[in-house]
């Protein structure tokens, strides 16, 4: 009876809009190579962080007050007179830093293995968008709380603009809507913040995840599941049935719907993944310094210059860049450089072979050297400069950037090994 | 064992950097500071952290984020008593803990306002409020006769005098007692660390039921893991 009801209410639904149809092309008959490993997890992580800061987001907008004169007080009435605002605060402030490293492991894996490759190049370009926006939306919502280390970092990287010739004075001062760091630029901030970063956000997760679906998920051995059609014995064909959308054009093998072995699959990823996130929300909110930083307690005054001035861990791989090429411009050249070279990688990447696995041994080594000199960078990048410290810093830079030439030079005539027809069991 | 070998080199590799990059740039002379040792827990310690700071703190520090009930409440405080012996401004039970101090005059008399000091446990550390209240000595060249070896030339007078005395100084820095006060160096030494408890509360009141609550949900999320990996091999064992 009340069966009947649902399928009598989802027919309704279905001729006025595709639901059924959406949900079966998407989930539970998308097919989904059968072995994504550890690395795939931080894809439903990421959206799983993006939907915690828009919720805890929304609570917080709720009793937080935009302005230079209450910020600071209303971040202190959160947590304190609201009810589990502490929580929200934390949720909130945790999810920043958990979105940062889902996000660089979820990159991390498109290099291992060769995501961003023919035909993943738009797919990739929708994943760079998002990287950046959310270093937008994650850099201005530092400065919400208006405290004395978000107000001088802000400094700090909105007079990075001024270096840009002839317009850089009259672009800060668009920028900020002030001479120095106000109220005004709060305000502004603020609404970028809540509203036009998340939105933009939303619609290009939407869009990655579209394209995602147009050309297939990859996969730890970089083979293609779908095969051309009629190419495949029938008993080999994989024995789930699949959208049509997919299955009318090609043979696909080796192949699970997403749902529900795959969401089954991402539920005890998520459970994994909020243990340690609550280890740390309810034992190291601050993350040691890092996720809080100690000026941050202490209300912005624009003439107490903090000790250290140190961007959030996040941006310290491209702010020790920055601040290892002397010139001012040049060094806004390198740190923009650095992004623009990840958005082109799919172009300097000439080879067929995707994953790492089938590689040449070189490409595993700098693969490898990569990493290393990122997480280096970002390293450095929260502390403070001295001679040596700029020495580590150009030789990760020169690590950073030579990951990217190297891989131009060498993937046109690379030492690849034989990759083979299917996924074995 | 190939994976396992290149994944336990990068991870290697990874740490060592970085921490050859941090002791490599870690730089400058640090001040040591003692431990507080302080217990959270301790009502009795936090109590009279409390009185110390209403006697003592409170004409020139506000805690204006912090209210006075909360207070009461959360350090087991009945009302009555609350307003009959921490409560001296004829302020409102449910206000904040402030003072009448005008800023601006304040900033004349002392170089600068003194700091609110509701988040000062979390803007310097508790250890840092320890040692810095027992690290006052004589110098003749400040307007109010003491410096600090923890905060150089503070704008602050040694208000705590008269329960330690004075410290002088050597050549290499070292305090001695010159001048005793009305406490011992170890009945000093509690008041302080009370003072400390109460400070590290204020900064975050909720940081006891935060952790006891935290828990409970790493509990909860193990056996949600645990049950999430059983379901998960059951959808999959058709599969392999």
């Amino acid at each position: 009876m009340l069966m009947k009801l649902f399928t009598d209410f989802m027919g309704w639904i279905d001729k006025r809009l595709p639901v059924t149809d959406a949900w079966n092309k998407h989930l539970a008959q998308y097919p989904a190579p059968k072995n994504f490993n550890f690395w795939y997890f931080f894809g439903s992580l990421a959206m799983l962080v993006l939907v915690n800061q828009i919720l805890t987001g929304i609570w917080l907008t709720m009793n937080y007050e935009p302005s230079g004169d209450g910020a600071f007080a209303s971040i202190e009435y959160i947590m304190r007179d609201v009810d589990f605002g502490w929580l929200l605060r934390y949720m909130h402030s945790t999810g920043a830093s958990a979105f940062f490293v889902v996000v660089y492991m979820h990159m991390m894996r498109g290099l291992m293995y060769g995501s961003y490759q023919k035909p993943r190049e738009l797919l990739w370009i929708f994943g760079m968008l998002i990287f950046l926006v959310l270093m937008a939306e994650a850099f201005m919502g530092y400065l919400l709380p208006w405290g004395n280390m978000s107000y001088w970092g802000a400094q700090v990287i909105i007079s990075l603009f001024g270096a840009v010739p002839i317009i850089g004075d009259d672009l800060t001062l668009w920028i900020r809507g002030d001479y120095v760091i106000s109220g005004a630029t709060l305000n502004r901030f603020f609404a970028l913040h809540v509203i036009a970063m998340p939105l933009v956000l939303v619609i290009l997760v939407f869009l990655h995840i579209l394209a995602l679906h147009e050309v297939g998920s990859n996969n730890p051995e970089g083979v293609d599941i779908k095969k051309p059609k009629g190419s495949v014995k029938p008993e080999e064909l994989s024995k789930f049935t699949f959208h049509k959308q997919y299955s009318e054009k090609y043979d696909i093998v080796d192949a699970v719907p997403f749902h529900p072995y795959y969401s089954v699959k991402d539920i005890m990823g998520v459970a994994g993944f909020l243990f340690l996130f609550c280890w740390v929300m309810f034992f190291a909110p601050e993350g040691g310094g890092y996720f809080m930083e100690a000026p941050n307690f202490t209300p912005a005054n624009g003439l107490k210059t903090p000790e250290h001035i140190a961007p959030v861990w996040y941006f310290g791989p491209f702010y020790t860049i920055l601040r290892v090429v002397p010139d001012k411009l040049l060094g806004a050249v390198a740190m923009f450089g650095a992004i623009v070279m990840l958005f082109a990688l799919p172009w300097f990447d000439r080879g067929t072979v995707k994953s790492v696995r089938y590689r040449s041994k070189l490409h595993l080594v700098n693969l490898i050297q990569f990493a290393v000199c990122f997480v280096v960078l970002g390293a450095l990048g929260t502390m403070p400069a001295t001679p040596t410290a700029n020495l580590i810093g150009v030789i990760a830079s020169f690590g950073y950037f030579g990951f990217f030439i190297a891989l131009w030079f060498y993937s046109k005539n690379e030492n690849t090994k034989p990759v083979p027809e299917r996924i074995a069991d | 064992m190939k994976k396992l070998i290149i994944a336990a080199t990068f991870g290697m590799l990874c740490s060592v950097t970085t921490l050859v990059s941090f002791t490599a740039v870690a730089s400058g002379p640090s001040i040591h500071l003692d431990k507080a040792n302080n217990d959270l827990s301790d009502k009795e310690s936090l109590k009279k952290g409390f009185k110390t700071y209403v006697n003592y703190c409170l004409g020139c520090h506000q805690l204006q984020y912090q209210r006075y009930n909360r207070t009461f409440t959360d350090l087991g405080i009945e009302e009555a008593d609350g307003i009959a012996n921490y409560m001296y401004s004829g302020d409102k039970v449910g206000g904040h803990i402030t003072n009448t101090m005008p800023e601006k005059e304040a900033a004349k008399w002392f170089g600068s306002a003194p700091p609110d000091l509701t988040l000062e446990a979390r803007l310097r550390s508790p250890d840092w409020i320890y040692t810095y209240l027992r690290s006052f000595h004589m110098d003749e060249s400040r307007p109010f006769g003491v410096n600090n070896t923890v905060f150089k030339d503070v704008g602050m007078p040694h208000v705590l005098q008269d329960l330690q005395g004075v410290s002088s100084i050597d050549e290499h820095g070292k305090l001695s007692p010159a001048m005793g006060g009305r406490l011992t160096t170890e009945e000093y030494d509690v008041v302080v660390r009370d003072l400390t408890n109460f400070l590290e509360y204020v900064g975050e009141p909720n940081k006891l039921e935060r952790k006891s609550i935290g828990y409970g949900v790493l509990i909860f999320l193990f056996i949600f893991f645990v049950i999430s990996y059983f379901l998960k091999k059951e959808y999959w064992k058709d599969v392999h």
